[in-house]
């Protein structure tokens, strides 16, 4: 422990007489201006609807689950690592949960239960894989990506709704925001409200936010991201370390596919196509750098925020058609990539 | 008996030679895939040895075609064949895959159409030669080759991530091409690459196949592109200090994917006379990626062995036709071959490989292996 305070005190002032701000936090500051700015733009040239706090609770509403996920995903990218499987297991918990529910008779907290422990499951073997096997993190989750999408297939082929009571009465459960709210056209005043998604996704989010920055295991995450090697030589367990980004990864893509079927309330193949590059994306946006080291929750959030703002823009824009999100998305993670890599390359200089 | 066997290398003096056969077969890249084969014949043959049967049918034009699960296997497998060799090299230079190449795939299918038809989706007579569809398309999935590559070379990014941005928009674009109109191309003649030449009775794709092979054979052997890309891939750096630009090298192979691409993308198209972009070469990149890792390239870049990888390539679609053949729904197929990744890769890690061979060598429980840390 003595040892780990010199190195962190020994750095903080290094950083600063260089003369700039840090990494993590100078791409978090394009991140929430990025977002801000894109708000801005929107409220302006889009008109009204933005001003409704509605929208942007609506916004939370469609994406609790993406934001659990990209907080896993922004774990494993801070080891330096990277986990595509959790989209389709997205998915799969999906089509286990409702089939569970539905067809075995199961309640929701053994759903819940089950969500959980698939999740766990696919942390767990693709942590050990990845940290104790030293196989390419990518080529592991590929795999573990095409074992879901096959998977949930095998569990249920076709689309349905859930019929669950408890499990209804829960997906519509509404909690109104306190002093939030708009008029409608009627007049009526209606209070903004969110879904329980939103909650356990915020908490989430919080309690792994402080994980990164207070806890042990936290900063391990970022020393073993930054650099394998002297974070072996400071003693910290560093195949440990990467299997419980990857374990808690697969958890809360657990979570976060059990918030997106409380969200959606059916089991589909189809569902959470593309989430884990909506995750990425976010997370990239968020300032984590794919390299490892850098990053943080907040970012992250932001990142999702912005992803789906700039979604919303393109589909009340009129380019309704699908391809039309995707392309906008690409672009901007491919925006996103080129300013991390400057600032890497900016780096690497000042060094010299 | 004399052992010559296709590996010239001399075995280490000390070895005792019972175990130096084996062990030099089977550390031959090329076993894996070989073997692989084997256990999918052998698995064939007892389950159902009309697997194996090829007749002469006559199609609906009334042409000679040969028919059967082993020439639906050569056929099908052109194209990833011609993918595993462009993904081959992106390994072995940038240490990652591509993963776009699905998506470019479709791409390039698209752009073939749209100057095959023009504006019209169901067009009489065709608005340009197919030559020049066909070059057309290789400019265009070359320029999206060149933009992985200047992303991977230049910028910097891991492989994967970068390509991830054309899976991701690579559909879509597809799409934006067309308009997102589906045209159908009912001139016969353009058929011809993807299925049968009247009077050939052999599937015009595995030619296709055959001329890639000879073409990346000769590129190897008459030129430094092979040794090239494998020292950028060992060690960039001093690939760098060897006058070589690593980057530059890189950058290549994304083009020459592209490429490879671009031809995969025709046969693609030329099959069926039309385009689904959601659903063309979907997750063909995964069966590529696996062909090389089936090959026993390393997936962490460096030495590669070409002709592994295409037997790999032929494997993997054998494979395929063998679990379509036992009726497994194809979109449950990738959990089949999920679990095949997983197996090779875990066979193949170093860690594991390093236990396997102390438990082959010392073979005796009671001393306990010691490994080094």
């Amino acid at each position: 422990m003595p040892t780990a305070n010199i190195v962190t005190a020994g750095k903080t002032p290094r950083l600063k007489s260089r003369g700039g701000i840090s990494d993590t936090n100078l791409l978090l500051l394009i991140t929430i201006s990025v977002f801000i700015a894109m708000y801005i733009c929107a409220i302006l040239f889009l008109g009204s609807g933005f001003l409704k706090p509605q929208t942007f609770f609506n916004i939370l509403n469609e994406n609790a689950s993406l934001i659990i996920l990209s907080c896993g995903m922004s774990i494993v990218m801070i080891t330096g690592g990277i986990d595509i499987s959790v989209g389709t297991l997205t998915a799969l918990v999906c089509m286990s949960s409702a089939v569970h529910l539905d067809y075995q008779g199961g309640s929701v907290l053994t759903s819940l239960l089950l969500a959980l422990g698939i999740g766990l499951a696919f942390g767990i073997v693709q942590g050990f894989l990845i940290a104790y096997l030293e196989i390419q993190p990518f080529i592991v989750t590929l795999a573990g990506m095409f074992f879901a999408k096959g998977m949930t297939t095998i569990v249920n082929a076709t689309q349905f709704n859930v019929e669950n009571e408890a499990f209804r009465a829960l997906k519509a459960t509404r909690l109104y925001v306190p002093g939030m709210g708009s008029v409608n056209k009627l007049g009526a005043y209606v209070p903004a409200y969110v879904e329980i998604g939103v909650v356990v996704a915020v908490v989430t989010a919080i309690l792994l936010f402080c994980l990164l920055r207070w806890t042990r295991l936290g900063r391990n995450f970022y020393a073993v991201g930054g650099n394998t090697q002297s974070a072996n030589m400071l003693g910290i367990n560093v195949k440990r370390t990467k299997f419980m980004a990857y374990l808690l990864c697969g958890l809360l893509a657990g979570i976060g596919g059990f918030v997106y079927f409380l969200h959606v309330g059916s089991g589909s193949p189809s569902h959470a196509s593309g989430a884990e590059m909506n995750a990425i994306a976010s997370s990239i946006i968020g300032g984590t750098m794919l390299t490892g080291g850098v990053g943080n929750i907040a970012g992250t959030f932001f990142g999702v925020l912005s992803l789906s703002t700039i979604k919303n823009i393109v589909s009340s824009l009129g380019l309704d058609e699908a391809w039309w999100t995707n392309i906008t998305v690409a672009a901007m993670i491919c925006l996103f990539l080129v300013i991390q890599s400057v600032v890497l390359l900016r780096k690497n200089k000042s060094k010299q | 008996m004399t052992t010559s066997t296709k590996t010239p290398i001399q075995a280490p003096p000390q070895r005792v030679k019972t175990g130096s056969l084996l062990s030099r077969l089977t550390r031959h890249q090329i076993f894996i895939p070989i073997a692989a084969l084997l256990i999918l014949v052998v698995f064939n043959l007892i389950a159902d040895p009309s697997f194996f049967t090829i007749s002469l049918d006559h199609n609906s034009a009334g042409n000679p075609v040969l028919s059967g699960y082993l020439i639906t296997i050569l056929d099908n497998a052109s194209e990833l064949v011609i993918l595993a060799i462009g993904m081959t090299l992106v390994t072995a230079a940038s240490g990652g895959q591509d993963i776009s190449v699905g998506a470019a795939i479709a791409i390039g299918g698209s752009v073939v159409l749209r100057v095959l038809c023009g504006t019209d989706s169901r067009p009489e007579v065709l608005h340009a030669p197919i030559i020049v569809a066909f070059l057309v398309c290789c400019l265009v999935s070359m320029l999206f080759g060149a933009f992985n590559g200047v992303l991977v070379a230049y910028f910097k990014i891991q492989p994967m991530v970068a390509t991830l941005i054309l899976f991701t928009a690579g559909r879509s674009i597809a799409a934006w091409i067309n308009n997102n109109e589906l045209p159908i191309i009912s001139d016969a003649t353009f058929g011809y690459f993807g299925n049968f030449i009247p009077g050939i009775p052999i599937p015009t794709p595995v030619f296709i196949a055959v001329v890639c092979m000879i073409v990346i054979a000769a590129v190897l052997k008459f030129t430094n592109l092979g040794l090239y890309t494998q020292s950028v891939g060992i060690n960039a750096h001093s690939s760098r200090l060897n006058g070589i630009d690593p980057a530059f090298i890189k950058f290549i192979t994304y083009v020459i994917m592209g490429l490879c691409v671009a031809v995969a993308g025709f046969i693609k198209v030329s099959r069926f006379s039309t385009i689904n972009y959601s659903v063309v070469a979907k997750d063909i990149e995964m069966d590529a990626i696996l062909a090389v890792a089936l090959g026993g390239s390393a997936l962490s870049g460096g030495k590669f062995n070409m002709t592994a990888s295409i037997l790999g390539a032929y494997v993997i679609q054998f494979l395929t036709t063998t679990l379509f053949k036992f009726n497994v729904v194809s979109s449950a197929l990738p959990a089949y071959k999920a679990v095949v990744v997983i197996l090779l890769v875990v066979l193949s890690a170093p860690v594991v490989r390093e236990r396997l061979g102390i438990l082959a060598r010392r073979f005796s429980p009671a001393k306990p292996a010691k490994e080094v840390g």
